[in-house]
């Protein structure tokens, strides 16, 4: 029993890893209607930036807020520079410049810092630990929580949450009603490219910072956040956790570690069909 | 028009028998890679161009196609044109089941089914239970075949290389001609108008679950086709050959070239053959951030492909000069 | 995403380029100016790190030619970057062989290839057994201590100071995990079954390695032998650490570096951890004044100012340099593929600065693995301590 307890632990704080980068996705989500597939590789060398600033000297809180300020900053600077010229092109071709620029941050990354993985240190108190949980992995649970938290009342309660909501869903309706959708995608990608790097700073720690750290993480995230629903943030970590959790025990006393990736699978997708729009996603209704 | 294309493709497939003649080994061997890509990325332009349905998995297929024919080649000692067919097939019926539930999906969620078929494909192909038969990690060393024996009793000398190209040169020009046909008639007609408006061609009487299915097997036994000619001209499968980024190349490979469009297939194809090395060649220290500055680059310049660039060129010229009366009729 | 680290990785390889002239025996890839090199390397995709190694033997061979080069030979090292990908790397090999007209690297995809062309793999930079095998594989020659080599030290280690030994191994899913895997399960012998209790695999591409850990803690096993390459030796220590277990602990030589395995682990938690080595380790103190690693220091700033200091796989690149420069000096004029086979298998003793005191590179017609000492260490928390004999398996 405590074997089966020490999993679900331990896969809650991979599952929270999981969480923090998918929220990131469907913050990009909700202000733009895409999936941006190098958003991981974004939250990678927004954490890269904030390693380089704590060697520097800085303290960890003012890298952090420093760090999460630039990759804001970054992420309007890639919306207006590298994603508007496709504004207007077919899907794909836009997530081809995803994947373009997924290589070129990922190679840039290993060309500056190179390949060694480095340690990135943790600012929660060794208090915050529990049994079978290291003080970081609570804490970055919590952090988790509380992005979730100001994103939630972000898109329900303010202003500029709802005018980016309505410009994803409807930009020409929104223009009517005098909402400057331009800008409110390059807010989206702002805010999206803040929230990964919170992420990317929080996951550090615990896989060690490298160019690949969050590829693999990826695809988990993607998973966690159309099993949640891609439009609802709660969904989103509640699917990171159902995945982190799932995998462990599938890996631990069901199919073994080698499959146990292949088997979680087929279980979200098979969610997916009888579920189209995930635990708490939207259904989507579309008028012909 | 027609006339012109049906021109520019015969002399296209005479410049394409007599390349290996004036090519060293090495190059005829890129060339017949060239050839593999861009059967494998007809396959997926049919699912995705034509039919509207995004594929983030199709290396999956790719590897199911390269392993049958590794298999077969390696435990049955069957010959290598044997498997090609065979392969084929098996990629047919998987698509064909793959497409069933994957009616249910659109969007985002085809894009991870099929993403997540990706992902699954090496810890499969590496799975204890099949070991026996897939070699594990280790994956299956192949032979490559000599030229026929009555090919030399003819009097035609050829290399091991020089054959493997021309051997896929005519599979490819007999499933590009398949493909024209399907993508030119009824099918194809189907396949575009359940892309454009689904509900509207359900109204007008076409079955879209059939063609949908169908879609995915037929594309995934062309890239499944693709696969077996790959793994023969490399000589090797491994797991770890056919990991997510394939599929993701094969994507690559479509859009660059041009969506729905048989000629972007070719244009896609050199493309994720040749760029990489440039990119090398250009950068040690980074070759990836040459390629994605090359990836976006096109895309800025060509937002519909090669394939569309050379189409919307073409049409300028035309109607620089003075139009001919049937040809101003939309 | 890909997984077959050490196996495919970085693949130097030797050859030679160029018309033949008279009297002085040349084959493709030499002349009375220039050797050429060829190499396949990943420089991007998700194996990036053995770059590194590509690199370091670029910048050592560039120190060569500023030495005057070999026998008055410049070198002209070639590399292609493979993407970690059998396709392109089997793609790449042909265009250095047929193309370029050098000798070159290799991994399994090419391994026949290249022995069928004749052309001298050197120093194939992997540990995999397969490497070794001089009668199939006349052209084709490894570098490091084979994986079985080292897993089986290990496994006559544990037989010796604890027969009762409950085991628990953590390794990767591809050709080099396994390796290690079956070298191990054939050094225990008949026990293996018995004496291994736990066995738990992943993949490269998963995050952390913690749930594996918890498996393997739960069988109550008391020695662990951890199979993994560097990021995730240094989550399994964390891990095995901060649970609560404290096995005594068998590290892979692939990840035993202090600085950038241990000390991101944590040094407190790496404490009794047991490895075997033949280079030096970069970041170990002990070698702060060792002149070997002075000398490879210096090289590193003048050649390599980019290379990271830390990267044991600067050293390791460097050393297989050094290895090569002195196979081609052995060759005199005789610049021939078969000469340098002939020269690779003919080392004797040879010492480089930068490998462990006491161990020499050595090779002949049938031992085409030319490192096989290695000395097991024991990590105090400080640095590594050598204990015990320099354990050879050499002819």
């Amino acid at each position: 029993m405590e074997a089966v307890l020490l999993q679900v632990l331990a896969g809650l704080a991979t599952g929270g890893i999981y969480a923090s980068l998918a929220l990131a996705l469907v913050m990009i989500y909700q202000a733009t209607h895409l999936v941006n597939f190098a958003q991981g590789e974004m939250a990678m060398f927004a954490t890269y930036i904030a390693w380089s600033l704590v060697n520097a000297g800085v303290g960890y809180w003012p890298a952090f807020l420093l760090t999460v300020l630039i990759a804001f900053v970054l992420g309007v600077l890639i919306e207006r520079v590298v994603i508007r010229p496709v504004e207007n092109a077919p899907v794909l071709a836009v997530v081809v410049v995803f994947i373009g620029l997924l290589v070129i941050l990922n190679s840039v990354a290993g060309w500056i810092f190179t390949y060694t993985i480095k340690s990135f240190p943790s600012p929660f108190p060794p208090a915050l630990g529990i049994r079978y949980m290291s003080p970081h992995q609570v804490g970055a649970l919590l952090v988790t929580l509380i992005v979730l938290a100001l994103l939630y009342l972000f898109f329900r309660f303010t202003p500029l949450g709802l005018a980016m909501r309505a410009a994803a869903q409807n930009p020409v309706s929104s223009r009517l009603v005098g909402i400057r959708v331009g800008w409110m995608l390059a807010l989206g990608w702002g805010l999206a490219a803040a929230v990964g790097a919170v992420a990317g700073m929080m996951v550090a720690p615990i896989v060690y910072l490298d160019p690949n750290m969050m590829s693999g993480i990826l695809l988990y995230a993607f998973a966690a956040a159309l099993l949640g629903g891609i439009d609802s943030p709660g969904g989103a970590v509640v699917g990171g956790l159902v995945v982190g959790v799932l995998e462990n025990l599938l890996g631990a006393f069901v199919i073994g570690n080698e499959l146990k990736l292949v088997v979680a699978l087929v279980l979200i997708v098979g969610v997916l069909l009888v579920r189209p729009s995930g635990f708490f996603g939207s259904v989507q209704v579309s008028r012909v | 028009m027609s006339k012109k294309l049906v021109t520019v493709t015969i002399l296209l497939i005479v410049l394409a028998c007599v390349l290996p003649l004036v090519l060293t080994n090495y190059r005829t061997f890129q060339a017949t890679l060239v050839l593999v890509y861009a059967i494998a990325l007809l396959g997926l332009n049919i699912l995705t161009g034509y039919n509207g349905q995004i594929s983030l998995g199709h290396g999956a297929f790719y590897a199911i196609g390269a392993y049958a024919a590794a298999m077969l080649m390696d435990q049955a000692g069957m010959p290598y044109w044997a498997t090609i067919p065979i392969a084929g097939a098996v990629c047919l019926v998987i698509g064909f089941l793959f497409g069933l539930p994957a009616l249910r999906l659109e969007g985002l969620y085809l894009a991870l089914a099929t993403f997540a078929l990706a992902v699954s494909m090496p810890p499969i192909l590496k799975a204890h239970f099949l070991e026996k038969w897939t070699g594990g990690v280790q994956g299956i060393v192949i032979v490559k075949p000599d030229p026929p024996a009555w090919l030399a009793a003819a009097g035609v000398k050829l290399s091991a290389d020089q054959w493997l190209y021309y051997f896929v040169l005519a599979i490819a020009i007999v499933l590009f001609i398949a493909g024209w046909n399907l993508i030119s008639g009824r099918v194809g007609r189907a396949l575009v108008a359940i892309r454009d408006h689904h509900t509207a061609a359900e109204a007008m009487g076409i079955n879209s679950a059939i063609y949908k299915s169908l879609a995915f097997g037929v594309s995934a036994m062309y890239t499944g086709i693709a696969g077996a000619l790959g793994a023969i001209a490399v000589q090797f499968v491994a797991p770890d050959s056919f990991t997510v980024f394939l599929s993701i190349t094969f994507l690559v490979g479509i859009v660059v070239g041009g969506l729905a469009s048989l000629s972007g297939a070719l244009h896609g194809a050199l493309f994720i053959q040749f760029v990489p090395n440039i990119a090398d060649e250009l950068s040690k220290a980074a070759p990836w951030a040459v390629f994605g500055v090359f990836l976006i680059g096109f895309v800025y310049l060509m937002p519909t492909g090669v394939a569309g660039a050379l189409r919307a060129l073409t049409r300028r010229r035309s109607s620089g000069k003075l139009l001919h009366p049937k040809e101003a009729l939309p | 995403m890909k997984g077959r680290l050490f196996t495919i990785a970085a693949l130097l390889t030797v050859a030679l380029a160029f018309p033949a002239l008279a009297q002085k025996k040349y084959d493709p890839g030499a002349s009375d100016k220039e050797i050429k090199v060829g190499n396949t390397n990943p420089y991007s995709g998700p194996a990036s790190a053995y770059g590194a190694i590509g690199k370091s033997i670029a910048a050592y061979f560039r120190m060569v030619n500023d030495r005057g080069g070999i026998n008055g030979r410049k070198l002209n090292f070639i590399s292609y970057d493979d993407g970690y990908s059998p396709p392109k790397t089997v793609e790449m090999a042909r265009k250095l062989v047929e193309q370029d007209q050098v000798g070159t690297p290799s991994n399994t995809a090419i391994h026949k290839y290249m022995n069928a062309k004749k052309v001298p793999q050197l120093f194939v930079a992997t540990g995999a057994t397969k490497w070794n095998d001089a009668k199939s594989f006349p052209w084709t020659m490894g570098w490091q201590p084979n994986y079985q080599t080292e897993a089986r030290i290990y496994a006559r280690h544990i037989l010796q100071t604890k027969p009762n030994a409950k085991i628990a191994v953590l390794y990767q899913n591809d050709d080099y995990g396994k390796d290690y895997l079956k070298g191990f399960e054939d050094g225990l012998g008949p026990q293996a079954q018995k004496m291994i209790v736990a066995k738990a695999s992943y993949e490269v591409s998963e995050p952390t390695v913690d749930s594996q850990i918890l498996q393997l803690k739960s069988s109550g096993a008391d020695v662990f032998f951890n199979i993994t390459t560097p990021k995730f030796a240094a989550q399994a220590i964390r891990a095995a650490y901060d649970s609560g277990w404290k096995p005594t602990h068998y590290l892979n030589n692939v990840s035993n570096s202090v600085g950038s395995v241990l000390k991101p682990a944590g040094i407190e938690k790496a404490v009794g951890i047991i490895t075997s080595a033949y280079v030096k380790d970069p970041t170990d103190k002990r070698w702060a004044n060792d002149p070997g690693m002075k000398a490879w220091r210096d090289f590193m700033a003048k050649y390599n100012p980019d290379g990271d200091t830390s990267d044991p796989f600067n050293v390791y690149g460097y050393t297989v340099a050094a290895t090569l420069e002195q196979v081609l000096k052995q060759c005199g004029d005789t610049l021939t593929r078969e000469n340098v086979m002939k020269q690779a298998a003919s080392l004797k003793r040879f010492r480089i600065d930068t490998l462990l005191p006491g161990i020499t590179i050595s090779t002949g017609p049938s031992d085409y693995a030319p490192i096989e000492a290695m000395q097991l260490e024991r990590f105090n928390g400080h640095e590594f301590e050598l204990f015990g004999e320099v354990i050879s398996n050499e002819q």
